[in-house]
């Protein structure tokens, strides 16, 4: 298949490159258990599966967006200006401005969607799930469409994990641990574990 | 909290920072953006450096100005002052050490969202003089990195028998390596043991 999209046109390999890049970022290159990123609520929100899915559901929207947005904001605007070192304040006011932005949108047309997903937003202005893919994205200069597919499958990705993680903290709630080793504790060896299933999917791409 | 934070001494705030308020142990806050570059000792340290002058003049900076921050535009205000710093550090690092900044790759700039930064910055710096507050971002930034460098030397001396890159006598030559220990997981099981043991010497401090 990948001898088959080199022989169409570029836009052809690129959206195939996207397509690659996007499933890396799920299972190979999993931003939160092999770049660390977003732990924060990873270990506080993952009580329970139904605010773990609305948070990672609000993380893969406001991912793909903000890489998106991001991408345009670098390559167009800073670098003709050469401002590259603007960057971080640029990224952090483009990704605070956009989640206001639709957590207002939110607001105002869909109340039942507020309900669920509204508490998450301000909460993700801080994840540095979001900067780290930002910044991932410049440092790997992606193309613009292998971005979108890079975006999707990270928020994707984190969401996989944190509702895995959420799953897995209630089946344990019950279970006798260690004082010294709950909360926190427990979430990071499971982490650990879960980690290590995903460096099992290293060798699928190259 | 305010009151008592007010009159604490230069001691107490650096015994606060470094173990009884830890920002790891106590809050479990800020490991994002270090723990992934803890494979290696010359990293962290050059990490945890960073991450402490970050924090401890972001920390000074927020309690000067705090006379002329309207209360409602305050975080952006903080996250500007962070930024600034981190873009500082960032520019230093590429320019006279460019292969560290390539190994620490977008850590550096995610100090930004380091919940460290911001937390030291809301809960001490808003209600004290600058002086403190400096030694109090300097504190818990060096009680985070005693940690991250424990995990370090952990990790890089069982998986790859060298420490800070020179080879050491036992661990070099006849230790089975762990290769585990410098991939992902490694870091997460080190961070988990270590948490669990500060924790149960916390807990049976309470009780005696």
């Amino acid at each position: 298949m990948i001898l088959l999209a080199a022989n169409t046109s570029s836009i052809g390999s690129e959206v195939w490159m996207a397509v690659v890049t996007c499933f890396a970022a799920i299972f190979t290159q999993n931003i939160l258990l092999s770049y660390f990123l977003g732990m924060c609520s990873f270990i506080s929100v993952s009580r329970e599966v139904k605010t773990a899915v609305g948070l990672g559901a609000a993380v893969v929207f406001v991912m793909t967006a903000t890489t998106i947005l991001n991408w345009m904001a670098y390559w167009w605007v800073l670098v003709p200006l050469n401002l590259e070192f603007y960057k971080y304040i640029l990224f952090i006011i483009i990704i605070a401005a956009f989640v206001q932005l639709i957590e207002m949108i939110i607001d105002r047309y869909s109340p039942a969607l507020y309900q669920n997903l509204g508490i998450f937003l301000p909460l993700i202005t801080v994840n540095c799930a979001i900067l780290g893919a930002v910044l991932w994205m410049v440092i790997r200069e992606y193309s613009l469409i292998v971005t979108v597919g890079f975006g999707f499958g990270s928020g994707v990705g984190w969401m996989m994990a944190i509702v895995a993680m959420a799953g897995i903290r209630q089946r344990i709630d019950e279970s006798k641990i260690p004082a010294g080793l709950r909360g926190p504790g427990i979430t990071l060896i499971i982490a650990g574990i879960m980690a290590l299933a995903f460096v099992g999917f290293t060798g699928v791409l190259q | 909290m305010n009151g008592q934070t007010a009159t604490k001494t230069t001691n107490q705030i650096i015994l606060d920072g470094l173990w009884r308020d830890n920002p790891i142990f106590r809050q479990i806050l800020g490991i994002c953006s270090t723990l992934a570059v803890t494979n290696n000792v010359t990293n962290t340290a050059v990490m945890c450096i960073s991450l402490s002058l970050v924090t401890a003049l972001s920390c000074a900076t927020v309690s000067a100005m705090k006379e002329w921050t309207p209360k409602t535009v305050r975080m952006m205000v903080q996250v500007l002052i962070i930024a600034f710093y981190v873009i500082i550090v960032d520019i230093l690092l590429r320019a006279y050490w460019p292969d560290m900044s390539r190994n620490l790759g977008p850590y550096v700039g995610l100090i930004i969202t380091n919940c460290i930064v911001m937390g030291r910055c809301e809960a001490f710096a808003q209600s004290n003089r600058p002086w403190p507050s400096f030694l109090d971002g300097l504190f818990s930034g060096l009680g985070y990195s005693v940690i991250l460098m424990v995990i370090a030397a952990i990790r890089e001396v069982m998986g790859m028998g060298t420490l800070a890159g020179y080879p050491l006598p036992y661990f070099s030559t006849q230790w089975d390596k762990w290769v585990i220990m410098v991939m992902p997981p490694g870091a997460f099981f080190v961070l988990a043991c270590l948490l669990w043991l500060c924790r149960s010497i916390g807990i049976k401090g309470k009780k005696s």
